[in-house]
């Protein structure tokens, strides 16, 4: 592993630690306006300083990343449920299966910008954090359904398979007992990565006022309200230390998941 | 390898070579055709979910039934939506009905066949109308980011690349690390707040002078410039260790020369096809960037013209347009790299 993957891993940890500890690290009521002290610069009362309405940053960003991890975690976990189903499927039975499947949805769906198509679903379904992650999903599961595909491509021609296909396994336990663990490995890469994109695509859409609805402490919807040019010339922080906190989360999931892909292909990492 | 060697029996004869051009534009053509029918039928199913009626959401709660019948009328919500419908009736009974061709669906279909793309609900104008006012704004735009990203990339990816395992390229790698995570909407309202709040030189948002555009084209194109930094880089180092590298340094051409013409010709062979993948991304990362300037173009429709006031028919008109740009730019580049790249046009 090189150094830019444990620093992303230590970033992972803190964030993880914040998020599950959230109640007793944040130091004020996340909700909890007070008009006598808006804009104040960062102090030992408010670490972070205050924003337009006097909340406390801080225990905000601390909130924030419950959010965030949460709308990573359960997006990743359904999409690569789903793709990878529907990727051994088409790796698997091949036919018109796969020509419906790797032809005709992988295509659509690469053909056409998912954060486009994400902010269209949104658009109609309303706004709101369970609608965010079924759109999220809906535009996140072709990346693992790619990759678990041409892993069984490749791996069921091995002689492990063809052994365990003569000895009378069915389709369901040779995918899953045979593939599946010999597929992991660029399936975690792909995990990783997608957890980056989620944080940004839930970020992205809630600064646009179609994600997160407002007084929820989501690192978008902050931005979104930072970026007003009243609060910019006041208080800058109140942009700045959302937006690090995106960014560090998006490194940290990127580094992760170049970290994981180089040492598992030795031929990058020799290079 | 030159045609000495091999004989003209061993290529494919000239029609077979034209019928497999014809037969790879025609599936290419189709499968175009394809994306785009599945794009519009989701967004136009999309539009029938939406709780609530879009006559109502527009003319408010106030507004009289007649008026109200009168808004169907005209925007064709009174027609049934799509081949089949499973409405109650009088009763309130649930009825499956075929309506055959005689839907919403097929209308709109008809139109655009017409190159009509509906009314919007909002102000009543022609929604192709509303588009062509403001797509010139997302192409500059888009333009305008790839020039700076081509411009920043080019010059550090080929100092990084020649300095390789430097402190430079180390440096210039962690710099494209933190260009590529920080998302538009961080990096656009600090560049606003240095540029427009603090050193008052330019104006935050909107588009009237010229010097508008250098804010959201930088934040639009910073992204795109780190990924291509790191490609430029790569492929700099791989061309390095080709041998005419080797017969072009042997015959005196000074290392300027070598990197200038030789390398960085065929080096930026794969960073065009990156490009133009990229051209797509741009223009899906320009709906953030204009909501961010107040960048009048067709993100800035999208978001606050057509979901922002409920206007279903600009949002379809406005999802259909980006989306189709998004592909051509796509084949586009494809076409381009082909040509670029002898080597897989023969395969």
């Amino acid at each position: 592993m090189n150094r830019l993957a444990i620093f992303g891993l230590v970033v992972v940890v803190l964030l993880v630690v914040v998020a599950l500890f959230a109640p007793l690290i944040a130091t004020h009521d996340v909700g909890a306006t007070d008009l006598t002290h808006r804009f104040l610069p960062p102090s030992a009362e408010h670490l972070f300083g205050t924003d337009a309405t006097g909340r406390d940053i801080f225990s905000r960003v601390v909130f924030g990343a419950r959010i965030s991890l949460r709308v990573g975690l359960v997006v990743v976990v359904v999409s690569s449920i789903v793709g990878i189903i529907i990727g051994a499927l088409a790796g698997y039975y091949g036919g018109w299966i796969d020509r419906l499947i790797s032809g005709y949805l992988f295509n659509v769906f690469l053909a056409f910008p998912g954060l486009l198509l994400a902010i269209a679903m949104v658009a109609f379904l309303g706004a709101g954090l369970n609608k965010l992650i079924f759109a999220l999903c809906v535009i996140g599961w072709v990346g693992y359904a790619r990759v678990m595909r041409g892993q069984v491509l490749k791996v069921r021609e091995y002689d492990f398979v063809q052994a365990a296909r003569a000895l009378g396994a069915n389709d369901l336990r040779i995918l899953f007992r045979h593939i599946l663990p010999n597929a992991i490995q660029p399936l975690i890469v792909q995990a990783s990565l997608g957890m980056a994109g989620a944080v940004l695509s839930e970020a992205t859409l809630s600064f646009l006022g179609l994600g997160v609805p407002p007084p929820a402490p989501s690192w978008g919807v902050m931005l979104e309200e930072g970026r007003d040019l009243s609060t910019l010339s006041a208080a800058p922080h109140a942009l700045i230390i959302p937006g690090i906190a995106i960014a560090l989360t998006v490194l940290a999931f990127n580094f992760i998941g170049d970290g994981l892909r180089e040492y598992l292909d030795p031929r990058q990492r020799a290079r | 390898m030159s045609d000495k060697f091999f004989p003209v029996i061993c290529r494919p004869s000239p029609v077979t070579a034209l019928m497999r051009k014809l037969f790879d534009v025609a599936r290419r053509g189709a499968l175009l055709l394809l994306v785009v029918w599945t794009v519009v039928s989701l967004v136009t199913l999309l539009i029938e979910l939406v709780p609530g009626d879009p006559a109502v959401a527009t003319l408010g709660e106030q507004a009289t039934a007649e008026q109200i019948e009168q808004f169907r009328e005209r925007h064709g919500l009174n027609r049934p939506a799509f081949f089949v419908t499973y409405a109650r009736d009088e009763q309130g009974e649930r009825h499956l009905r075929w309506h055959g061709a005689d839907n919403r669906y097929v209308d709109y279909w008809r139109g655009i066949l017409h190159g009509d793309m509906g009314t919007s609900f909002r102000t009543d104008r022609p929604v192709l109308e509303l588009i062509t006012q403001r797509y010139p704004a997302t192409i500059e735009l888009a333009i305008a980011a790839l020039i700076v990203a081509v411009a920043i990339a080019v010059p550090l990816g080929v100092v990084a690349g020649t300095h390789r395992g430097t402190w430079l390229d180390n440096l210039l790698s962690v710099v494209a690390l933190i260009g590529i995570s920080l998302p538009g909407f961080v990096l656009g309202p600090m560049l606003i707040y240095i540029f427009a709040v603090r050193l008052g030189w330019l104006a935050p948002s909107g588009r009237f002078e010229p010097s508008d555009i250098m804010l959201p084209a930088v934040t639009l194109g910073a992204a795109l410039s780190a990924l291509l930094t790191r490609m430029v880089r790569s492929s700099v180092i791989e061309e390095l260790n080709e041998d005419y590298v080797r017969t072009a340094r042997a015959k005196g051409l000074s290392e300027r020369t070598v990197v200038y013409k030789h390398v960085l010709k065929n080096g930026l062979i794969p960073v065009v096809t990156i490009l133009g993948l990229q051209l797509g991304v741009l223009l899906a990362g320009a709906i953030v960037t204009e909501k961010i300037f107040n960048w009048p173009g067709l993100g800035l429709l999208l978001i606050d013209d057509g979901i922002g006031k409920r206007d279903y028919r600009l949002v379809q008109g406005c999802v259909l347009v980006i989306s189709i740009t998004y592909i051509l730019a796509n084949t586009l580049t494809d076409t381009l790299y082909r040509r670029l790249d002898p080597r897989i046009r023969v395969s």
